[in-house]
């Protein structure tokens, strides 16, 4: 082997590492280049949003399952972390923790006997639930502070240090947007992650070589909503105010749109799929009044033309287009 | 007595409504094994062409009643040639994904189209409340009550009378074995498309007199009808209409005796506790 080719295999074998550690540097100079706090809320939101998306995308990529209400565990989260640290005056770390156990055991309660069936009953449950968290947190307004919204949550801090400002938040919300990456490009080499790919692809015979299909469906449904939740207790203390609009279905939905713009299955298209929704209406002066048009348009022409993802899908087509030249030319 | 009177018959009538909605989602389901998402919109489409043909073309009740549903059932059709079909998918994942982006593509145009205002749909007959045991119904609600059964009866009509309703029947009960025998499988979806879009638009004829005529008036309704549909075991029409009935009742009972605040809430709380105890709905196999 030469050394050129020493060091191509090199790149080829760490390349997810590599482009871990690419990211991870590029954000991390990032605020020393951009000064906006415009542009930087706008990636905090991007990073927030990826952290819900990894998750759904785990579950609705390598479980094979539909759910329309991750804003639901979203919103539980957000709400849970202000009601935690304002009425009950917890600190803000502990109540994330305790408000991500409250949301698991929810996930739990509605996953166990639904994800028993095959189908789509889990698409119409999570709807549903979206619904009715929705609903309790316009309606109670002694707890939720009802339509007008929740204000006054305290900032994260470590000690002294509060994270108050866009350059602050950066750091802290990509941290754990790049944990949380982490842990998915992990857990899907992992033994448990093959054992959900199989289930994608064939859920008997995933069965049939031994994946307990039901438990790892309904774990990663757990840990998806614990992301969820996570990210909106990491949204209600970095905006320090929610509204119960941030978490309706229409949210579900554009969740659903990022993870299939991203690619269902592919991890690094979920941040890819929460960048573009997430910035598609800076870039568009029309957007709100052709929202829906784009949105649907998008998913439908996505899903049509191009079902593994934007990314994904160009890729493979690019690549397909290259091998079938190089046969071309091998034969002439 | 009276209340409960009262009560029973409000929750009938939006039962009805439910169960025409839910009867939809399954026909789709059983020729397609996808959730129609789709559904929720075709209930708004139903009103708004009922009230484009009775104020803009100055059309009578029956004649505009039957546009509405003829025009619904045709854009269903539409929905399906080009938007689902192209995509020649198998899986289905993709294609349930595909009928919340037509979805959320037809809730835009029906927005450019009428705009977002509230509008009022007049009642098919005017509104002088019928006195039953002390107990006051809209004539609405009896139109209401009547068209479904009427429905119901031809559905079951075209299911067990009709060739193409047997043979969507053979789809249903065995795709493969269908396909095999020679049933046209694209000529059975347009077909079921177009029943559901039928019986969706005239849900939203029905119901938007009682409510009021909103660009997504049907996305509430067409959750509670796909609740409904699952409530009684997705697919099956029994299920589907027992199903509606029983979750109509429910919510009309619970926010009479209960609170009205947390009215459909209760709907999706119950919904769940099934789903829990006998997790494939009342009469599902």
């Amino acid at each position: 082997m030469t050394s050129k080719q020493k060091f191509l295999y090199f790149i080829y074998l760490h390349r997810t590492g590599l482009t871990v550690t690419g990211l991870s540097l590029a954000l991390l100079l990032l605020p020393l280049f951009e000064d906006n706090p415009y542009t930087l809320g706008l990636t905090n939101l991007i990073a927030i949003n990826a952290i819900v998306v990894l998750g759904l995308n785990l579950f609705i990529g390598y479980a094979g399952q539909i759910s329309l209400g991750h804003a639901a565990f979203f919103g539980l989260g957000a709400y849970g972390s202000a009601i935690a640290t304002v009425t009950y005056e917890i600190p803000p770390w502990p109540a994330m923790i305790l408000v991500a156990a409250i949301v698991a055991l929810v996930a739990l309660l509605v996953g166990i006997p639904i994800l028993r069936l095959s189908g789509h009953y889990l698409a119409m449950a999570t709807l549903g639930l979206n619904f009715v968290v929705h609903t309790i947190l316009l309606q109670w307004d002694d707890v939720t502070g009802g339509p007008s919204g929740f204000s006054g949550i305290p900032y994260l801090s470590f000690g002294n240090f509060e994270f108050d400002d866009e350059v602050r938040l950066h750091y802290l919300l990509w941290g754990v947007t790049l944990l949380s990456l982490l842990l998915c490009l992990n857990l899907v080499r992992s033994g448990v992650g093959r054992g959900l790919s199989a289930l994608a692809g064939d859920e008997i015979a995933a069965a049939a070589l031994g994946v307990n299909t039901r438990n790892a469906k309904i774990k990663i449904f757990v840990l998806s909503a614990v992301l969820a939740s996570l990210a909106g207790s990491l949204f209600a203390h970095c905006y320090s105010f929610v509204s119960p609009d941030s978490f309706t279905i229409f949210t579900s939905t554009d969740m659903v749109i990022m993870v299939v713009i991203g690619g269902m299955g592919s991890i690094w298209g979920s941040l890819f799929g929460a960048a573009l929704i997430t910035l598609l209406p800076e870039w568009l002066d029309l957007f709100e009044t052709y929202k829906d048009f784009i949105h649907g348009g998008i998913l439908v022409l996505v899903l049509m033309f191009l079902p593994q993802g934007l990314v994904t899908g160009l890729v493979e087509s690019i690549k397909i287009k290259l091998a079938l030249r190089r046969r071309k030319n091998a034969s002439t | 007595m009276t209340d409960f009177l009262q009560y029973l018959f409000s929750g009938l009538t939006s039962g009805a409504i439910y169960a025409l909605i839910a009867l939809g989602f399954c026909v789709v389901n059983n020729t397609m094994g996808i959730v129609n998402f789709v559904q929720v919109d075709f209930v708004s489409l139903g009103g708004m062409i009922m009230f484009s043909a009775l104020f803009a073309m100055g059309l009578p009740m029956l004649p505009g009643l039957l546009l509405a549903i003829s025009g619904v059932a045709i854009v269903a059709m539409v929905v399906e040639r080009f938007g689902l079909r192209p995509a020649r998918s198998d899986n289905h994942l993709v294609l349930i994904f595909l009928t919340v982006g037509l979805s959320i593509i037809l809730r835009g145009l029906i927005k450019l189209i009428w705009g977002k205002n509230r509008m009022a749909l007049p009642p098919l007959t005017p509104d002088v409340p019928i006195k039953i045991f002390g107990a006051s119904i809209l004539p609405q609600a009896l139109w209401i009550i009547f068209l479904t059964i009427v429905a119901i009866t031809l559905l079951t009509w075209f299911f067990y009378r009709t060739p193409l309703g047997l043979s969507m029947r053979a789809v249903a009960s065995n795709p493969t074995a269908a396909a095999v025998v020679g049933i046209p499988a694209g000529r059975i979806r347009l077909t079921s498309y177009a029943i559901a879009g039928a019986l969706g638009g005239l849900a939203g004829v029905l119901v938007t007199p009682i409510t009021t005529l909103n660009y997504d008036v049907g996305v509430l309704l067409g959750l509670k009808g796909f609740a409904a549909a699952i409530l009684g075991g997705f697919g099956s029409f029994p299920g589907a209409i027992l199903g509606g009935v029983g979750l109509g009742l429910l919510e009309s009972l619970s926010a009479g005796y209960l609170s009205s605040a947390y009215k459909d809430v209760v709907a999706f709380v119950v919904l769940l506790l099934v789903l829990f105890v006998r997790p494939k709905g009342l009469l599902g196999k």
